[in-house]
């Protein structure tokens, strides 16, 4: 019996429920330091009676000791979550609030005007329907407010409220406001924002916020909630063609493969045709399981789980697709914003995850960046954090994909650097930079297994990684003899030799390194492709290169050897006189004395050389070969 | 972005004849991004775990978990970081859910607090709270060689968790930085890691309280009967009434216990949890309580009181 079955559902008290479906807004509030987006925030949770007594007790004692309005509520002290943020009387990072009225919920995030603001704009805006820009009716619309309005318009966002603040510094003037309205109007269409309410303010007293200001008369429009609570920025997402990332491939039993994500797009129903991409397989909807049981349809927003009339090879980072085909593109142009405070740096790898997909992708020309107070498209080398560009990006797997502006989840991307990690970009699929999107990868007449067939030998990567001097080569060339003497076929790629041909043209940076494992990883996969057992001997430090080594051959066809001689031991030996050389400080950058070498989390297979002869350890890679079946 | 239709839409879409049960669509949206991180954890870790803390929000995540891997089980064990004083009836419940689901349930006591005689009564919240929770939670997470911890806390519980992210990175040391946090974008999580260092995922940051109320009606989830009013013996210290729930519990001069009608909001160790006053003793009485309620419900924790930022610095230590 499934969890479901199991569950049941409590039908009787669905009253409260009914009442309180409330729908969601989620909205990201923006403005320079001291526009009082804090105090704008706090007023609209304070209003909505959504503080408790208790937290109300706290901000009446906080504001006394912490606060900057005379003892007054502050209630910028609501949103101010951080001790420094509360200790210097800025804003860090993005806080989200939730609070409701009787019409709608909302979730809040509230970002910061200062440091970092590109950056922590563009993660509030990621998942926002709309945005509350704030002015000073004393400044009116300044380089911030075009800065803001820019990268808003850049995620997408295209339903606007400016909310004219301090509207009590400038005596309600009525002509000031409709002077800020204009000049804004004028930006927002440039930049297609298509939606804007302008609204005159004083967030700290509360006029135009829930309660219209009886200090301006004038004003005729709604106040902030009554707006909120009436936009409608439905984008339908469930009327484009169906895009399901997936997510986890559910093996639970052997009679039941399911296909888990949540919908990108579009609806689904039992029998409709689907294909998967990029693999192009079709085949047909069997089954639809969804959290409240198993359905005949299911559309975009809901996680669910999907069989498949067909058994057809679908796995995590594939699409599933039907109406239309969506494109495939192995090169793509897109606007990045820029999150590190390492520079992009042309021609570099990073990690590209879009949807559930992972890939390499080395940034192969900065086309422009944009000034952003101007929005003049200057020409530019590099990147610097919170800075806007548009580039050409080069990926080592074909992507599914949609434009962002036609699909927010299919068309954006976070770029990730591989060796720090940290998240360096957020970026917004523009186009494919190849003209036939929909191409199909060509099937070829003799596959892999015909061959694999033909040599009695299941191909497959041998990827020895280790120190320099730790014997990678040395047990390589073993295994290499010793496949010869079995009658295998095989082929041993060694990275000092291969340094002399194919990688001549690289150096030892962090990003010709990653460049020298890439080419090492193709040309081993194409060895696979022609039914060999492809031995590599590479240093290859980084873990997250491996992986990708890993991520272009079939499952079960890497094998990662971890030869794990100590450094200790590995500097004792050094045969090729290489650690004295680092070590006197002729060899900058040498792996294991100052640059780093991740070690493999779980490897297939570990060889420490000074426990284990290298003859010993060609004979456990021989066993280990045929216990799985391999020969 | 999310476009789950409306209750009225998807019950007719279901065509079944008779009257037809209203869909929260609310609910199912949440309910849908937190299976969707659920996945996301199981797919990109090499050894998760869920916290299960035994109260409402584990009971919530733990139904989560079921349906997202269903017809499967959840591919990860929950682990329970047992103080020795949460209240017999949250111990009997966690054996017995654990034994109903048949999933692999991990208890870890810090043994060193156990044999220091580390005690809430004569230590003090903080410490104590620090040695049987904290460092508790630190051992059982490196002793195992987690990579992922799943926890039940959301965003609208306090202003530091306001800030935190849905996947949160913590060091080999498991510190959280809160100045220096990945930025989170759409739907996309960064889940590269360090050799040591480990990720604090929650799947429950975009819930509210009532939403986890209401959620537990609509699906009829199992709680711990503490959570319902009865008649419970308390003592009532430092304006709190403290259930007497075994006889480790030390009275002071004339303190007797009182049999009154109470139930808990949020439930921990039974020394530092306060109950309320009241007679709701169904879920739907609750979430009428709830909605009247003037106080948030970490008002009854003793352990966040010590001072503004105590949640933000029991975080930065390593505390969920």
């Amino acid at each position: 019996m499934s969890y479901h079955e199991a569950s049941t559902i409590a039908a009787a008290d669905a009253p409260r429920l009914e009442q309180d479906d409330r729908p969601t807004l989620r909205f990201v509030t923006c403005g320079s330091v001291d526009d009082g987006k804090s105090t704008l925030v706090g007023r609209l949770l304070y209003d909505s009676k959504t503080l408790l007594d208790d937290q109300l007790d706290a901000l009446a004692s906080e504001s006394k000791t912490a606060g900057t309005t005379g003892g007054d509520l502050d209630f910028a002290l609501l949103v101010d979550g951080l001790q420094a943020e509360r200790e210097q009387g800025i804003t860090i990072d993005v806080a989200y609030r939730f609070f409701a009225t009787k019409l709608r919920r909302f979730i809040v995030a509230d970002t910061p005007g200062h440091a970092q603001y590109t950056r922590n704009m563009a993660t509030g805006a990621s998942n926002a329907d709309l945005a509350v820009v704030l002015v000073d009716a004393r400044k009116g619309v300044i380089t911030q407010t075009r800065r803001h309005s820019h990268i808003l318009s850049l995620l997408g966002i295209r339903h606007v409220v400016l909310a004219v603040n301090k509207m009590d510094l400038i005596g309600f003037d009525g002509d000031r406001f409709a002077c800020i309205t204009a000049e804004y109007l004028t930006l927002a269409g440039q930049l297609g924002i298509s939606q804007v309410q302008c609204i005159p303010v004083v967030a700290p007293d509360g006029d135009n916020i829930v309660a219209a200001s009886t200090r301006m008369p004038w004003y005729e429009g709604p106040t902030i909630t009554a707006y909120l609570e009436s936009v409608d920025v439905a984008g339908d997402a469930s009327q484009q063609p169906f895009r399901l990332p997936v997510q986890w491939v559910s093996r639970p039993h052997a009679n039941f493969r399911g296909f888990c994500g949540r919908i990108a797009s579009g609806t689904i129903a039992v029998g409709d045709a689907v294909r998967a991409q990029p693999s192009g397989h079709q085949t047909r909807i069997a089954r639809i399981l969804t959290p409240a049981g198993e359905r005949n349809h299911a559309r975009s927003g809901e996680s669910i789980t999907l069989t498949l009339a067909d058994e057809i090879d679908v796995s995590r980072g594939d699409v599933l697709t039907a109406a239309s085909a969506a494109p495939v593109s192995d090169q793509l142009a897109a606007h990045l914003v820029w999150f590190d405070g390492e520079a992009m740096v042309a021609g570099r790898r990073y990690l590209l995850r879009c949807g559930t997909a992972s890939t390499g992708a080395v940034i192969t020309e900065l086309k422009h960046r944009i000034a952003i107070d101007t929005m003049a498209r200057e020409s530019a080398t590099t990147l610097d954090v919170n800075e806007i560009g548009y580039v050409h990006l080069d990926l080592d797997r074909p992507l599914v994909f949609e434009a962002y502006r036609d699909n927010r989840e299919m068309g954006s991307f976070i770029l990730i650097d591989p060796i720090s990690h940290r998240t360096a970009a957020a970026g917004m699929i523009d186009m494919s930079l190849r003209r036939a999107t929909n191409v199909h990868w060509q099937r070829l007449a003799v596959d892999k297994s015909v061959r694999a067939r033909l040599k009695q030998q299941r191909p497959c990567v041998l990827w020895f990684t280790g120190l320099s001097g730790a014997g990678k080569s040395t047990i390589a060339n073993l295994v290499d003899s010793r496949l010869a003497e079995l009658g295998r076929h095989a082929a041993l790629l060694d990275g000092d030799n291969l340094r002399h041909g194919i990688n001549r043209d690289l150096g030892f940076s962090n990003a010709e390194r990653t460049e020298n494992v890439r080419r090492v990883a193709e040309i081993a996969g194409l060895f696979v492709e022609a039914g060999l057992i492809a031995l590599v001997a590479l240093i290859s430090p980084f873990r997250s290169e491996r992986e990708l080594a890993r991520q272009r051959l079939a499952t079960g066809e890497f094998i990662e050897i971890h030869v794990a001689t100590p450094l200790a031991e590995c500097e004792r030996r050094d045969p090729k006189g290489l650690y004295r050389k680092a070590r006197s400080g002729q060899l900058p950058a040498f792996t294991g004395i100052d640059h780093p070498y991740e070690a493999p989390l779980a490897p297939d297979i570990t060889i420490d050389t000074s426990e284990m002869s290298s003859e010993a350890a060609c004979e456990r890679i021989i066993r280990y070969l045929r216990a799985h079946n391999y020969l | 972005m999310l476009d789950i239709p409306t209750g009225a839409d998807s019950a007719l879409r279901e065509g079944a004849g008779g009257k037809q049960r209203h869909v929260a669509s609310h609910l199912r949206r949440l309910e849908a991004e937190s299976i969707h991180i659920l996945r996301e954890t199981a797919a990109e870790f090499r050894k998760p775990v869920m916290l299960y803390s035994i109260g409402k929000d584990s009971s919530v995540l733990l139904h989560l978990a079921m349906k997202a891997f269903d017809p499967g089980k959840p591919p990860f064990p929950l682990l329970h970081v047992d103080t020795t004083w949460k209240f017999r009836e949250m111990i009997a419940f966690r054996d017995r859910r654990a034994r109903e689901l048949g999933l692999d349930l991990i208890v870890h006591t810090n043994n060193d607090g156990l044999s220091q005689g580390i005690d809430p009564f004569t230590h003090g919240s903080a410490r104590y709270t620090d040695v049987m929770k904290t460092q508790a939670l630190r051992q059982a997470l490196d002793f195992h060689g987690f990579d992922a911890a799943i926890g039940g806390a959301r965003r609208d519980e306090e202003k530091s968790r306001a800030k935190e992210r849905v996947f949160s990175h913590r060091s080999a040391a498991h510190r959280w930085d809160p100045k220096n946090q990945r930025p989170e974008l759409w739907g996309l999580y960064n889940t590269r890691l360090a050799p040591g260092e480990s990720m604090r995922v929650f799947p429950l940051s975009n819930w509210t309280e009532i939403d986890v109320w209401d959620y537990i009606l609509l699906e009829d989830i199992p709680i711990v009967p503490l959570y319902l009013a009865a008649s419970r013996p308390v003592v009532e210290r430092d304006g709190a009434l403290i259930m007497v729930d075994d006889d480790r519990m030390p009275l002071q001069p004339g303190e007797a216990p009182q049999w009154r009608s109470v139930r808990f909001r949020t439930l921990g160790c039974y020394p530092l949890t306060g109950a309320t006053s009241s007679t709701a003793a169904t879920l739907p009485e609750i979430v009428q309580e709830m909605m009247a309620s003037r106080t948030s419900e970490r008002q009854g924790r003793m352990i966040d009181r010590d001072s503004p930022a105590s949640m933000e610095r029991k975080k930065a230590e390593g505390y969920f």
